[in-house]
């Protein structure tokens, strides 16, 4: 068995003791059906009443939040956008495309995050309210760890850049600042503000020298003796090199510069320049990455990677990506110091500083609640063509088994299964199979919905499905009484033996009410009427009571005809035809000719022995013998009659 | 066509709608009502543009619409249109059709009116019937119509519990749209590709006419009407083809224009401005036709319309040839086909568009990509 990367979570069924009884379960596609079973080892326990529910078990419960819907839809056209560049683009241009869709998905994320947090402050009752902020903290991990993967293995940023990037990604995500300078700058006197000095601290840990020297000129310009100190310390902030995005200044160039301004920083320490304020002093030696000067300050760093960009920025701030990670432990370890252990999100970001993208991933996977996250983040890594060589021992790629894990849920869920659809797209090995699966059990309520399951189907060239939904919603319209319905859609399907029994129902109540019900189809039925030769029946048939009426007998009567010897119409409604050709009969002209009378006759006499054979699908009841006897010999009597008057006709015709 | 807004609303998009504005008055258009499908608990939902008196930094207007109010719908929304200014009638898969109110007060919807049956399907041989969607809806203060799956045709009044009239078995297959001809006639749309007026002067379940597309019997599902010539009718079909029908001569449409790639679920004429035809797609597309380019002095003529679309109607059918430039221009078959103009109005192709209203210079569109867009300046 394979090793478990975490320990399964238990979930309690209500009502079900699990010590006394057991249970039986089923699976579906994204959720499992749990009851209690009646299946006891000693029969004592039968008297005791059991819960007679039936529980169904959703894997994930984010898919129906309401808000997370918003992320689905909006990234769902991301996603698609994203498949839809050009393969052939490489190099710069491909890889802003692709940082830019990285800021589009990271956006949504966002509006969602304060949609979410603007819910979970609304307070409208306990429970949701804490429903609602841990999907705050858990969106904005997620927003945290994406942004750090763009950083490192989208944005690829250099030794330089990186760390600019990095600090970026800390002033986003501790902002807390905002609103402590707001609190602080609103007071009347800032400088004295309680705090004060916490503020000055966070802007010079996360890097923001030129906010954190207006806030020393305040504190300079209310207190004199300081004055002096806030000034140096001042131009020590405005003299740090930093790298500029329109500088063309080398690397080395700028560690040359930033060694010098660091000893400069070192020797004001070293002469005591700031000794007399405790504060001032405390901020140089921040500057001079100082780590436990840093340390000193965790309630304000908040975390280690906060605390990891800050000993970065001010003492190596032109690392190297490789060098990363080596920082990032120390920083984990020294910020935890051993009191505390490290949690997952811990650990996911020091997979992303180790580069370890296949950690990250499977991480993510364990501790986030959807698969959103790592689906969307997955594929596109791989569109940075940097998972390719990985393939699992089961289904196909990563990429691929995270896409379908996440489309398969969306399906799960009663509205959202069309965005499943384009996913199931862009699976290559088994997102064709995966659909077809899902698909057939999309219940079809309506025909508008049933529609457009069919157009995604036909769309794929799918014709086993689109055969199969044709025909339920044939069979629907016959349950239904709508046989001009039922028999559009045996058409649209193709389906022969459908429109047969259809056929069949159409030809029943002709026989049993006289009259062609939804002569609006049939007479429009065009070259469709070759799909089964009971269908073309109908038509013909159809249009033989449609001449008649015309008074188009002569047409009408060889139509007539036709349809018994060219076997087209079922025996068992030859007598109905001969029925038919009564009338025209006994018309005053000649209408049938010898000829065809003869063949009419035949068709009579084979009838008896006709009768009885067996597998003709809309056998008549049998009628009273004698109304047949009857008929048999009114027909015989007027073929008869029939047949003289044609002979001698035709021979007066021949003879003149 | 500068600024169009989106907004995601959880919930998939059936059917949008402007609420009419009051004949002669200066309002301008601001809200509009929206029906939901296929979610567990559907809606419909009244939303504003308007700016609420806020204007934004930039001096403009705030660019989301904003929820005013919604109710519970059973079932889908299969079509939704305003009777008045307070009044949404919406039709529902149930076999349902309800009349909601708005009452503007305190920005809430009540039922006002409910035919529960309107539609149903009776099963062989036994008297229990089964709903069966209604698939649309029109109104015409005090009537309205309705038409389902059932192939069956409703007329109701608002003030009557009981439909006026009812032509059970009108078509052999499903309904999928209706609208008004002249008032007492109206035009439905088939799933068989045919066109049928049907004339309520008239007793027995026959249509007045049949028009139908040629051969393969492509269904068709919406219809709108030409606002000032009532005899020229637009469909849209399931290949996506746009048919434009002169229904005072042929049973064949005047011309077929190849448009979207699948369904076409809604084609609008401007009401303001009929040279302009709006309609979208299950591809998830939304196409602008503006067939008033390029031929300035018919345009003109065009404008005056209006009032004297009876007379223009009789004048074409006699002397064709002499007044040409007062056939509507989108009756010009051959040569008007390379004369229109289509704008793509959607940034990005997304999920089926299921629904579009304009009205003034306002457009909005639902889709099952779960947004609603809206756009203010359709004509800059």
């Amino acid at each position: 068995m394979e090793e478990l990367d975490g320990e399964p979570t238990v979930t309690l069924i209500p009502g079900v003791n699990s010590q006394k009884k057991q249970m039986c379960f089923d699976w579906g596609p994204g959720e499992m059906l749990v009851c209690e079973t009646s299946f006891n080892k000693k029969e004592k326990s039968d008297m005791m009443p059991g819960c007679p529910f039936i529980h169904i078990i959703r894997k994930n419960e984010d898919v129906y939040s309401q808000i997370l819907r918003k992320l689905f839809n909006e990234s769902h056209g991301i996603f698609v956008g994203l498949q839809r560049i050009e393969e052939a683009l490489t190099g710069k241009s491909r890889k802003t495309q692709l940082v830019r869709v990285s800021k589009n998905y990271r956006s949504v994320i966002r509006a969602c995050l304060e949609e979410m947090h603007q819910l979970a402050i609304a307070g409208k009752d306990p429970a949701s309210d804490r429903q609602f902020s841990i999907q705050v903290s858990s969106l904005s991990a997620m927003e945290l760890i994406w942004n750090l993967c763009e950083i490192l293995f989208i944005e690829v940023a250099p030794a330089g850049p990186l760390l600019l990037h990095l600090l970026d990604w800390v002033q986003l995500h501790v902002c807390e600042v905002d609103s402590l300078s707001a609190d602080v700058l609103g007071s009347e006197n800032p400088s004295k503000h309680e705090r004060f000095w916490n503020l000055v601290t966070v802007l010079v840990l996360q890097g923001r020298l030129d906010e954190a020297r207006q806030m020393l000129s305040k504190e300079a310009s209310t207190s004199p003796t300081s004055a002096g100190m806030c000034r140096i310390l001042g131009d020590l902030m405005r003299t740090m090199p930093v790298l500029s995005p329109g500088n063309t200044q080398t690397l080395t160039e700028l560690e040359l510069k930033w060694q010098h301004w660091h000893e400069g920083c070192e020797r004001h320490l070293q002469d005591g320049t700031f000794a007399s304020s405790p504060h001032l002093e405390s901020l140089c030696k921040i500057m001079l990455g100082d780590e436990a000067a840093l340390l000193e300050q965790k309630e304000l760093l908040s975390n280690w990677y906060h605390f990891l960009v800050t000993r970065l920025l001010y003492s190596h701030p032109t690392v190297k990506p490789m060098d990363l990670h080596f920082y990032a432990q120390s920083s984990l370890d020294l910020f935890l110091g051993g009191e505390s252990s490290p949690e997952p999100l811990d650990n996911i970001l020091m997979a992303a500083f180790e580069f370890d993208i296949h950690q990250v991933i499977k991480e993510c996977s364990i501790s986030l609640s959807n698969w959103w996250f790592v689906a969307h983040l997955t594929d596109l890594l791989d569109h940075c063509r940097l998972l390719q060589s990985h393939n699992l021992y089961f289904g196909s790629n990563m990429r691929e088994f995270l896409l379908l894990e996440y489309a398969s849920g969306l399906f799960a869920h009663h509205s959202l299964w069309q965005l499943g659809v384009d996913y199931f797209d862009y699976c290559p090995e088994l997102g064709r199979v995966s659909l077809e699966l899902h698909i057939e059990r999309i219940p079809l309520s309506t025909e508008q919905k049933a529609l457009k399951v069919l157009r995604v189907c036909e769309q794929r060239q799918m014709t086993e499905q689109v055969r199969s939904i044709c025909k339920i919603l044939a069979m629907k319209a016959v349950r239904n009484n709508r046989l001009g319905s039922a028999l559009s859609w045996s058409i649209r399907a193709k389906d022969a033996a459908f429109a047969t029994l259809v056929s069949d129902r159409f030809l029943r109540d002709y026989c049993e009410r006289g009259c062609f019900s939804d002569l609006d189809l049939i007479d429009n039925l065009g070259p469709a009427m070759m799909l089964s030769d009971r269908l073309t029946f109908l038509g013909k048939y159809r249009e033989f009571h449609r001449l008649y009426g015309e008074k188009r007998f002569v047409d009408a009567a060889s139509l007539l005809l036709s349809l018994m010897t060219s076997q087209i119409a079922p025996r068992s409604f030859w007598m109905t035809l001969l029925t038919d050709a009564l009338p025209l009969l006994e018309q005053k002209q000649v209408i049938f000719s010898a000829e065809q009378t003869y063949e009419l006759m035949r068709c009579l006499e084979d009838l008896p022995s006709g009768r009885p054979v067996r597998g003709e699908p809309d056998a008549q009841p049998l009628q009273d013998d004698d109304v047949e006897a009857t008929k048999v010999e009114m027909l015989r009597l007027a073929l008869a009659r029939n047949l003289a008057r044609s002979i001698i006709k035709e021979g007066s015709l021949e003879g003149s | 066509m500068e600024e169009i807004y989106a907004k995601f609303v959880s919930q998939k998009i059936s059917k949008t709608r402007w609420r009419p504005v009051p004949p002669g008055s200066l309002q301008t258009v601001e809200t509009f009502a929206t029906g939901s499908w296929d979610n567990e608990e559907n809606y419909v939902s009244l939303w504003s543009i308007g700016d609420f008196g806020n204007l934004d930094s930039d001096g403009g207007f705030e660019g989301d619409h904003q929820l005013l109010c919604d109710i519970r719908h059973h079932g889908d929304v299969m079509d939704l249109q305003f009777f008045d200014q307070e009044r949404i009638v919406a039709a529902s898969s149930t076999g349902c059709v309800t009349v909601f109110l708005h009452h503007p007060n305190n920005q809430t919807l009540s039922v006002s009116q409910q035919w529960t049956t309107a539609h149903y399907h009776t099963g062989p041989g036994s008297p229990s019937c089964s709903s069966a969607p209604c698939t649309g809806v029109v109104c015409s203060n005090p009537e309205i119509v309705t038409v389902g799956e059932d192939g069956r045709i409703n007329l109701f009044r608002a003030d009557h519990k009981e439909a006026i009239r009812t032509i059970d078995n009108a078509d052999s297959s499903t309904l999928h749209a209706v609208t008004f001809l002249r008032t007492p006639e109206i035009l439905t749309v088939n799933s068989i590709g045919q066109l049928k007026i049907w004339d309520f002067r008239q007793q027995g379940n026959e249509p007045s006419q049949i028009l139908s597309l040629t051969g393969d019997r492509v269904p068709l599902h919406c219809v709108d009407r030409h606002p000032n010539q009532q005899h020229v009718v637009a469909t849209g079909g399931q290949d996506g083809m746009l048919s434009i029908w002169d229904v005072r001569q042929g049973t064949m449409p005047v011309s077929l224009l190849k448009a979207h790639e699948a369904e076409m679920w809604e084609v609008h004429f401007h009401p303001s401005n009929p040279d302009h035809l709006f309609t979208c797609s299950e591809d998830g597309s939304l196409w602008h036709w503006d067939a008033s380019t390029d031929v300035p002095e018919k345009s003109s003529l065009f404008h005056q319309g209006g009032r004297n679309s009876t007379f223009l109607s009789h004048s074409i059918s006699n002397q064709a040839n002499v007044h040409q430039s007062l056939i509507s221009s989108w009756l010009i078959t051959d040569p008007a086909k390379d004369r229109i103009e289509i704008t793509s109005l959607l940034p990005n192709r997304t999920l089926s568009v299921n629904s579009l209203d304009v009205l003034g210079p306002c457009l909005v569109c639902g889709t099952d990509a779960e947004a609603i867009y809206v756009t203010r300046q359709l004509f800059s």
